[in-house]
């Protein structure tokens, strides 16, 4: 099934949060990795080059990401306490939005000359119209703790979804890996 | 008594030279007809030039008394442009010019010798990147005179090389990449 059920999440739900999980990943590595580079190595120009391309394009997954959550039910709460669910949902939200002021934090830093980003050298995504005094200094600044940020949330949430499928024994990582039909 | 006075002028002015008529400047930074700009070649293959948007100055030049120059720069190091937001984030920061340890260079002239009325060599202490450092370099007079509306300039033009190194700037650019030039194009107005 492609859409969610109150039971699971639909398949393309499932398949974007992968795919996104893995993308967020290699994307924080690569980061941490290509600011290490030097002049002289063969990759200084290309990792960023492929650091902004992804960048654009989970900007695009995320996107729609958010749209196919907000056409489709979700799945029911998983039973526990109500200050559980309640921070479950919130860190949902706060995924979502660090996800989002990241991206934007890294284009502001690329873009922060009127420079265009260049989606793998195919699509131009242009600066926007305005920008402020030493913005690629405050949006790196920014860009960094955010990606840091991430990580820890990413975390917490890793090991909320751990606990539920082996602690609580209620599925709670299995629905986002199996669709699963009402039986 | 006007032999006595006569004298104590005299010995007045031999004692500061400097003060008879020195005159000084301001840098016209307001203006913008001062400009401090560097290059350092890129792989070896071409220039790559940029400025620093943000500095102040006063200079001191008087055409009779010429071993009397001196100058005073302070350049805000965060104001490289090399016109590309990327990279003058990356100037600035610990690799480079580490602008938030060192934010201010300056240059502050010791000494001038005239060569003769429009060119001479310029000693002074250029701290740049926490490292302070005396170095020599010639400079022009272009010209001076009275501007048209109502102020009187003098103008001025030096150039240095400086070794990245030894201003502890330690990032590999690359062989051919070891030295900046500093080029320095001021415009001054006479106080």
């Amino acid at each position: 099934m492609i859409r969610n059920t109150r039971e699971s999440y639909g398949w393309l739900a499932i398949a974007l949060h992968w795919l996104m999980a893995l993308a967020i990943f290699g994307m924080f590595g690569l980061g941490l990795y290509m600011v290490e580079l030097t002049y002289y190595d063969a990759w200084y120009k290309g990792s960023l080059d492929l650091h902004k391309s992804v960048g654009m394009v989970i900007f695009v997954l995320w996107l729609l990401r958010l749209i196919w959550r907000m056409n489709n039910e979700t799945p029911d709460e998983l039973p526990g306490p109500f200050w559980e669910q309640l921070l479950a949902r919130l860190m949902h939200v706060a995924l979502y939005a660090v996800m989002l002021a990241l991206m934007i934090s890294g284009f502001l830093i690329s873009t922060a000359d009127g420079r265009s980003i260049d989606v793998f050298g195919l699509v131009p995504v242009p600066a926007l119209p305005w920008r402020v005094e030493n913005q690629e200094d405050i949006a790196g600044e920014i860009h960094e703790w955010l990606a840091w940020g991430l990580m820890a949330l990413v975390s917490l949430h890793a090991v909320a979804a751990v606990k539920h499928q082996w602690l609580n024994k209620d599925r709670g990582l299995m629905r986002m890996l199996r669709v699963t039909q009402k039986s | 008594m006007k032999k006595l006075l006569l004298a104590v002028a005299l010995s007045g002015a031999a004692a500061f030279p400097g003060m008879a008529s020195a005159a000084d400047y301001k840098l016209d930074v307001k203006g913008a007809h001062a400009f401090i700009n560097f290059k350092i070649k890129h792989l070896g293959y071409s220039w790559l030039t940029g400025r620093f948007n943000t500095f102040d100055g006063q200079f001191s030049y008087d055409a009779a008394n010429l071993e009397a120059s001196s100058i005073e720069v302070t350049i805000d190091t965060a104001s490289i442009d090399s016109n590309h937001a990327e990279r003058d984030k990356h100037l600035r920061g610990e690799d480079f010019l580490n602008v938030s340890e060192f934010p201010k260079a300056t240059f502050k002239s010791t000494s001038y010798k005239a060569i003769d009325e429009d060119s001479g060599e310029l000693t002074g202490v250029l701290t740049l990147h926490g490292v302070t450092k005396t170095i020599s370099f010639p400079v022009e007079k272009l010209g001076e005179g009275n501007d048209p509306w109502g102020g009187y300039r003098a103008g001025f033009t030096g150039t240095t090389s400086l070794k990245l190194t030894d201003y502890g700037i330690n990032y590999n650019l690359g062989p051919a990449s070891t030295h900046v030039d500093l080029e320095l194009h001021i415009e001054g107005i006479r106080q």
